[in-house]
């Protein structure tokens, strides 16, 4: 990836004031979220495996922007900033991470493990790769049914080594089925590079041996992001098939909360922060378009703490579950 | 607002840990993702990133401190401007602890175990009543009549697998099935057992209701993980939200000379998992009435059937809409001086059994149980409460066995009424022979049971 000052872009002509507010205001709330779960995984009130986005934000927001009501969307554990970018309450979400009853899951389900029926957010997998099947039969689900919706199903790097991601992708292809392949590509896999992983990191470039069509983005500008989640969906949702996206971008954070981070230099991730950060991106552009003042900017950071501060307190003083939802959930009833 | 920055917990396990080195000091404007210190966990050295913007106002813990406490102030953070009188009012506010849930709450669902039983209830009306127009179907018959009888009720139900289509199922079963559903709801999928179950789930996810043919249940460990950690695991996971409506099926266990690879019994594996339901039919018209209510079940059912037992026939009423519910057993044969528990093809072996045991004038109780999660305990319990003797048999491996739950069951719940230890016959604790007459000696024997039956009722 090209290493480029953010602020020597200019703003495209056919990309709205509004519409850059927007994600700016969208990553800033997945970044302020994430940092603050940090510290709430740091003082013991949450647990277990927490996975940060942090440095990833425009990935979803760009992609969500691309979507309409009706379409489908699943990934990893990495979900936190899928779940606020479609919509789903911070409340809920930050809940649902300190394990209470005011959880989207009911405290069941845990960082890893949550779902939106409402917001059609189909988790939250903590198998490597298994939402790849899934995503496509969320997409097999709405072509049977016969509507255009389409399924945004994401992966990491890591797991598109797996066999059921090529498993997904014969059959996607052979069905036609309109799911958006879209490979987050943060170069890592826990401790491992891509470099180490695979004789070709180019993974978009294996969709071709199913017969399917893709292409690599810049995820670390969400216009870019947006301009191919645009073109993928218009080929999902003609009748076109599967399409994958593989977008490259950056982890700042460690895997989880307890990895060292050992397996690159302090430097690395400097360099990426300062020079390729999606979020400084969009407010260069902001202010150097005259779109926002810096007061205006102010006022969104301040709002946004706002929301993160209360999701914290909500996740503080929600309760934690009742003893008898252990029993719950287990089975549905049959409906009468 | 002056800020405590608390000692972090950097891993799941971690309680305290060693402030190894401080990288800001004291005075040090700090902003969100600025590197502050680094920190000795139990597993590693971790860097510790601020959040807040600020001014490192104090250090409270000396860089090579050990020992430190998980949530011990470690430094106060000051907003700009602010002076150090702040800091006092930073220290009144304790860090919020987790509210531990009431300790007196108790979960009232919890079995109780080892309690006194009094005789069960247990619902022994009979499958069909008396008079029922009954036809000769065989198993393969049967099921291919339920699932297209559903298929007919409810457009979201398809079948999807290996060769169901076109060549009409590898074992038949699915004969004329695409003629009759076309292409769009009888699916051949290529060799991807992983693969198919994990698109078939997604489906039941998005509110299809699937059903997949695994070849045999063989193939389908390669399809576990969808199995148990996507379809079984979802609706608790979620809270209720969503969950998958769904039937995996195939044949399972031995059929004839194939070998370790082909001849697995997985009714104990699958028996195990909360959010499965488990059915392992032997007759015709269970065969039929369980796949028609495995099919409209909410929930993700295994559904075991037998190669061998496809090509026989019994009884099946002849009626419309005929289902058997989960979690009922079938009392096959009344006895008062031993109960045989068995499903699938072991009941072949249990009522052999008991047929030559009446012979030697000894009456035997035969129970299938049909489903083995829901599993009808009741009915064991309140057979055994008049038998007082208990012989299951299976053809799946010994540890770990259906029977060895069975008996550990009858054993906290029926204790003072047995009057010799329950024995399980099953198949023998080796891999599938190919050898004819090694396979023989493999499996289960009738020979075995009745063997078992003398022993428990000290014959
Ligand atoms: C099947 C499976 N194997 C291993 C793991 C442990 N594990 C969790 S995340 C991970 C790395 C995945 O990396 P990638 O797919 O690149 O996603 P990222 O974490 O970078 O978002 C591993 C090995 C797992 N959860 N599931
Ligand atoms: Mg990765």
């Amino acid at each position: 990836m090209a290493a480029k000052k953010p602020s020597a872009k200019t703003t495209p002509s056919n990309v709205s004031a509004d519409e850059l507010m927007a994600y700016y205001r969208d990553m800033l709330l997945i970044r302020r979220f994430e940092e603050k779960a940090g510290q709430l995984y740091g003082m013991g009130l949450i647990g277990g495996f927490c996975h940060l986005y942090i440095g990833q934000e425009a990935v979803v927001v760009g992609l969500e922007a691309s979507a309409k009501e009706g379409d489908k969307r699943i990934t990893s554990y990495r979900d936190h900033g899928h779940m606020l970018a479609c919509g789903m309450d911070p409340k809920g979400v930050m809940a649902e991470l300190t394990g209470r009853e005011g959880g989207y899951s009911k405290g069941k389900g845990g960082s890893m493990h949550m779902f939106s029926k409402e917001k059609h957010f189909y988790g939250g997998h903590g198998i490597v790769a298994a939402q790849v099947p899934l995503g496509a039969g969320l997409a097999f689900s709405d072509k049977y049914k016969g509507n255009d919706n389409v399924t945004f199903t994401y992966f990491g790097d890591g797991a598109a080594n797996q066999g059921q991601v090529y498993e997904a992708y014969n059959m996607a292809e052979i069905w036609d089925l309109p799911c958006i392949f879209v490979i987050e590509n943060n170069q890592y896999a826990m401790g491992t590079s891509t470099k180490r992983s695979t004789h070709s990191p180019s993974y978009w470039e294996r969709g071709a041996a199913y017969g399917i069509q893709g292409e690599e983005v810049d995820g670390m500008d969400v216009l870019a992001v947006k301009a191919a989640g645009d073109k993928a969906v218009a080929h999902c949702r003609a009748g076109k098939g599967p399409y994958i996206l593989e977008i490259k971008t950056y982890r700042y954070r460690g895997h989880s909360m307890s990895d060292p981070a050992k397996y690159r230099t302090r430097e690395e991730v400097q360099k990426m922060r300062d020079e390729r950060d999606p979020i400084e991106a969009i407010r260069s552009l902001l202010l150097t378009g005259k779109h926002a003042t810096e007061e205006d900017l102010k006022a969104i950071d301040k709002e946004i703490k706002g929301i993160v501060n209360e999701s914290a307190e909500f996740a503080k003083e929600s309760p934690e579950p009742h003893l008898d939802e252990l029993w719950t959930d287990i089975y549905a009833e049959l409906e009468a | 607002m002056a800020t405590e920055i608390l000692m972090p917990a950097l891993s799941p396990t971690m309680e305290e840990g060693t402030l190894a080195k401080w990288l800001v000091k004291e005075g040090d404007t700090v902003s969100s993702g600025d590197i502050m210190a680094e920190i000795e966990t139990d597993k590693a050295t971790m860097e510790f990133e601020a959040v807040d913007e600020g001014i490192v106002g104090k250090i409270l813990i000396e860089e090579g401190t050990e020992g430190v406490k998980v949530n011990t102030p470690i430094a106060i953070l000051l907003e700009e401007g602010e002076d150090a009188t702040a800091m006092d009012k930073a220290s009144e506010q304790p860090a919020s602890a987790p509210v531990p849930a009431d300790k007196e709450q108790s979960s009232e669902t919890a079995p109780a175990a080892g309690m006194a039983h009094p005789a069960p209830e247990v619902d022994t009306t009979p499958d069909w009543p008396e008079g029922t127009t009954l036809k000769q179907q065989t198993v393969r018959e049967a099921l291919r009549d339920g699932m297209s009888e559903e298929m007919r009720r409810d457009d979201s139900v398809f079948l999807m697998g290996e060769e169901v289509a076109e060549y009409q199922g590898a074992y038949k079963i699915s004969q004329g099935m695409l003629d009759e559903f076309g292409a769009k709801r009888v699916i051949d999928t290529p060799i991807t057992e992983h693969g198919f179950a994990g698109i078939a789930t997604g489906a039941a996810f998005g509110g299809l209701r699937p059903i997949v043919e695994f070849m045999t249940f063989n193939f389908a460990m390669q399809a576990i993980d969808h199995i148990i950690n996507s379809a079984a695991k979802t609706l608790y996971m979620s809270g209720g939200q969503m969950g998958a409506p769904m039937v995996f099926r195939g044949p399972n266990g031995a059929a004839a000379r194939v070998g370790a690879q082909h001849s697995q019994d997985y009714a104990a594996w699958y028996m195990q998992v909360p959010g499965l339901k488990v059915a392992m039919p032997y007759s015709a018209s269970d065969y039929k009435g369980l796949m028609k209510t495995a099919i409209r079940d909410p929930n993700p059912v295994i559904f075991l059937e037998n190669e061998i037992l496809y090509g026989r026939s019994f009884d099946v009423p002849d009626v419309e809409d005929y289902t058997v519910p989960f979690g009922k057993a079938r009392i096959w044969r009344e006895g008062d001086d031993v109960t045989i528990v068995s499903f699938g093809i072991g009941m072949t072996y249990a009522l052999e059994a008991a047929e030559k045991l009446a012979e030697e004038g000894i009456n035997a109780e035969v129970i299938d149980l049909r489903t083995l999660r829901p599993m009808d305990t009741p009915a064991i319990i309140k057979s055994v409460m008049k038998t007082n003797r208990l012989v299951t048999v299976e053809e799946g491996w010994p540890q770990g066995s259906v029977g060895s739950y069975i008996s550990s069951v009858v054993m906290q719940e029926a204790f003072d009424y047995l009057d010799a230890p329950v024995i399980c016959c099953t198949g023998k604790d080796v891999p599938m022979p190919y050898a004819a007459n090694l396979e023989k000696h493999a499996l289960v024997t009738t020979a075995e049971v009745i063997e078992a039956v003398k022993k428990v009722t000290y014959k």
